[in-house]
């Protein structure tokens, strides 16, 4: 082992990261949003994606939708690491439960004549994608569903003239009966 | 509308927080007076149930709160103003964070419509002590703040303990609202720490137990956090099992040192005994300690051979650092009952004389041995005697960081929790001295020592003159080898012996500081003038400066050197040049 003069035990560790999607539960009150952001800054995790809307107004309640990606040993700090927080509810791996669904909304600026103009309308129908602002010279779609799909539907607007893109982020949510 | 005048819950925020200080069985607030407290310091004027200890600099409040909280078991209540006076506490908040002791910091914040404007002494007290904090809340409305600080004080109590913050706008001190006691609602139903152990889990921990060849139990704070009667089960766990057990810095004291099972601390300066124990064993029971860094040495080399059992009341402490088998959550007490109780009925002491004979040779190297000499005071030496001289006496001690920290654990043995107090995860230079003046608070009688080194304690030394105006009769027993012993002895085994900056020069004479302050200066040069010194140190009712002059160059052994594991320790007789520079060589030491 060589490390180099350091009172602390430097060592790299090799386990593969994973892609997790985590719902979390907590009370809309100030700075609940800081807390959890500066827990990842601060214990060095990372955030891929993060939304955050208050699901139901009467009891106050917040839904927080945190993708992040690190080792298994990682993911489960972060798990127990969120619960611990005063104003948190639950943690639930979305990944974990197997049959979640995500979600993400995009709208993505267009700028083009000709036939770019009519390529990428006909690929915003293959993609179930919706016209939402139209000139002569632009348009403005909306398209929703999992990041990839979205991913590439901005790949392929790229040589069409793209202009901007404005993405929401994953949403989450369990199928089935059951509530989080 | 009725008439509230006469309704004795409607007071001023201001005195709403004195009322829930007493509400809480607050006997003592450290702090510090300021533009934005000054009307709770006009309510505390007006009192008597309340004594207010008024401290130096506020860090030397947060630490003499937490040297209260720690040897009392309550928590420990601070007050300071905004600004300079919140950010002075950020040190002693994140080093209550990191060894869970439970404090109650209030700090007054500019008036809520000046917030966020740069004001006078403004600073985002919440945001500023939001990571150092297990939880802080910010009071923008006086009916709010019964509740918040009802629930501050359960928050900060149960579960792991930690700090947290009550930021208190001045508005808000001098707004009239609705007090109530302490009810159950006040508290986030989202907060509900786990205190009992599961059972199933409880059950595997005892079979493992109950099979175990070469087993050890680590013991660390969270037993003494959970109150003496944890410290007893563990006692009662270890005399039905048989066991070896050995502890974290923080966990001294919950086993006696005195204990025949006992194998002395752990970890990077931890006896060769228990590391060596630790690393063989098949079965490990940690109570209340958390895998650190200082604990485990190289993780991928740690006790390779073992089953892990975890017991600890914070979730996101298992499987953090080590992986382990068995995690039980919950309170250290609660879950050693349950534990205790199951073994006794359902399992016999195991056989383990093999296991016992195999520590008797790893205690047989002496791993904490030192050269005698007649003709300097050695560390070592020094606080074996102040130990022995002590023995018998209602004695508390808290230390400084650095190498009299370390041989403070090593040579000073303690028989009962909650007597030792240390910075031991944020390892905080300037700890002991303030956290001296809190625990002769909280035990007036008591003999109060902070071991001290010569450069740690003068970070905080002006609250030598909070000891004097309280009349706080504390020992500083300082081992004075002139140097940041710590840094130096790195810099030595790592960075080629050149020791940058870590000679104290221009030190103060600490026994005319002593007489400057109005309190006692004593110094002792030879082996021989010792004994008599620390006798005369204890006979004095006040507090005392004792300057014990050390030898210089002594190295604080034995070691784990980085990136080595529990085996492969450096122990005092073998730490020659040659075996140091081959020890650290994959540093650039010694080339």
């Amino acid at each position: 082992m060589n490390q180099p003069a350091s009172a602390y035990f430097l060592e790299e560790r090799h386990d593969p990261n994973e892609t997790h999607t985590l719902s979390v539960l907590v009370q809309n009150e100030p700075g609940v949003l800081a807390r959890v952001i500066g827990l990842f800054s601060g214990r060095g995790y990372n955030i891929d994606s993060l939304t955050v809307s208050e699901t139901e107004n009467q009891k106050h309640l917040s839904r927080i939708t945190i993708v992040t990606t690190g080792t298994p040993m990682v993911i489960q700090q972060i798990k127990h690491q969120l619960d611990r927080m005063i104003p948190v509810y639950r943690v639930v791996d979305m990944t974990l439960t197997g049959s979640s669904i995500e979600r993400e909304l995009a709208m993505v600026k267009v700028r083009g004549g000709g036939d770019h103009r009519v390529e990428a309308l006909r690929l915003a129908d293959a993609f179930r994608a919706r016209v939402i602002d139209a000139t002569t010279e632009s348009f403005v779609f909306e398209i929703t569903g999992n990041s990839s799909k979205i991913s590439q539907f901005i790949d392929l607007m790229r040589p069409l003239g793209l202009v901007e893109v404005s993405r929401t982020g994953v949403a989450a949510i369990t199928r089935g009966p059951e509530g989080m | 509308m009725t008439d509230k005048s006469h309704d004795p819950n409607q007071m001023t925020g201001a005195a709403m927080i004195v009322r829930a200080l007493i509400d809480h069985g607050v006997q003592h607030v450290f702090g510090y007076p300021g533009g934005a407290v000054l009307p709770i310091y006009d309510e505390i004027f007006q009192q008597s149930e309340v004594e207010h200890i008024l401290v130096r600099h506020e860090q030397g409040a947060g630490h003499a709160a937490e040297g209260y909280a720690r040897s009392t078991g309550k928590p420990g209540v601070v007050l300071v103003t905004s600004g300079p006076g919140a950010t002075n506490m950020v040190t002693p908040l994140t080093d209550a964070l990191m060894d869970s002791i439970p404090l109650v910091c209030i700090t007054g914040q500019v008036p809520t419509h000046l917030i966020g404007n740069d004001a006078f002494q403004e600073c985002d007290t919440v945001g500023i002590t939001r990571p150092a904090t297990k939880h802080n809340w910010l009071v923008r409305d006086v009916n709010d703040l019964a509740r918040v600080l009802h629930e501050a004080f359960y928050v900060a109590t149960t579960g792991r303990p930690g700090p947290v913050v009550v930021d208190v706008p001045k508005d808000v001190q001098f707004a009239t609202g609705t007090y109530h006691p302490p009810r159950k609602s006040d508290v986030h139903v989202s907060y509900t720490p786990r205190v009992k152990g599961d059972a199933t889990q409880i059950r595997k921990a005892v079979a493992l137990l109950a099979n175990a060849k070469r087993p050890v139990i680590y013991s660390g704070g969270g037993v003494i956090n959970s109150g003496p009667e944890a410290s007893q089960l563990l006692r009662q766990l270890v005399e039905a099992t048989g066991f070896p057990i050995t502890s974290t810095l923080m966990g001294l004291g919950a086993y006696p040192a005195s204990g025949p099972n006992w194998l002395g601390m752990l970890g990077m300066h931890g006896t060769y005994e228990a590391n060596m124990t630790m690393h063989d064993c098949d079965v490990m029971l940690c109570v209340g300690a958390r895998f650190d860094d200082r604990i485990t040495g190289r993780t991928d080399a740690f006790s390779p051979g073992s089953k892990k059992i975890h017991i600890d009341i914070d979730p996101s402490s298992i499987n953090k650092n080590i992986r382990v088998d068995v995690p039980i959550i919950g309170d250290c007490g609660n879950v050693l009952g349950d534990l205790l109780q199951v073994f006794k009925a359902e399992a016999k002491k195991p056989d383990i004389k093999a296991w016992w004979q195999q520590i008797a040779q790893w205690r047989a190297r002496n791993s904490l041995s030192y050269r005698k000499n007649n003709d300097v005071i050695l560390p070592q030496y020094a606080i074996q005697r102040l130990f022995e001289l002590t023995r018998g006496k209602d004695t508390y001690i808290t230390t400084e960081v650095g190498q009299h920290q370390m041989w403070a654990a090593q040579f000073f043995g303690f028989e009962e929790p909650h007597r030792w107090m240390t910075s031991g995860g944020l390892g905080t230079m300037g700890y002991g001295l303030p956290a001296a003046v809190g625990v002769q608070v909280a035990h007036p009688d008591s003999l109060v020592i902070d071991i001290a080194g010569d450069a740690s304690v003068q970070m905080t030394i002006q609250e030598m003159s909070t000891a004097v105006q309280f009349e706080l009769p504390i020992k500083i027993f300082i081992l004075n080898n002139q140097y940041m012993g710590m840094v130096r002895q790195w810099q030595q085994l790592l960075h080629g012996n050149r020791l940058s900056h870590s000679y104290s020069e221009a030190l103060p004479d600490f026994v005319k500081l002593a007489d400057a302050y109005g309190c006692v200066g004593l110094q002792a040069h030879k082996p021989a003038d010792l004994d008599g010194a620390i006798k005369e140190m204890i006979s004095i009712k006040r507090p005392v400066l004792f300057d014990c002059r050390v030898a210089a160059l002594e190295n604080c052994f034995p070691m784990i050197p980085s990136g080595k594991a529990h085996n492969e320790m450096l122990l005092p007789e073998e730490a020659t040049d040659e075996a140091t520079a081959k020890a650290f060589s994959g540093g650039k030491a010694l080339v």
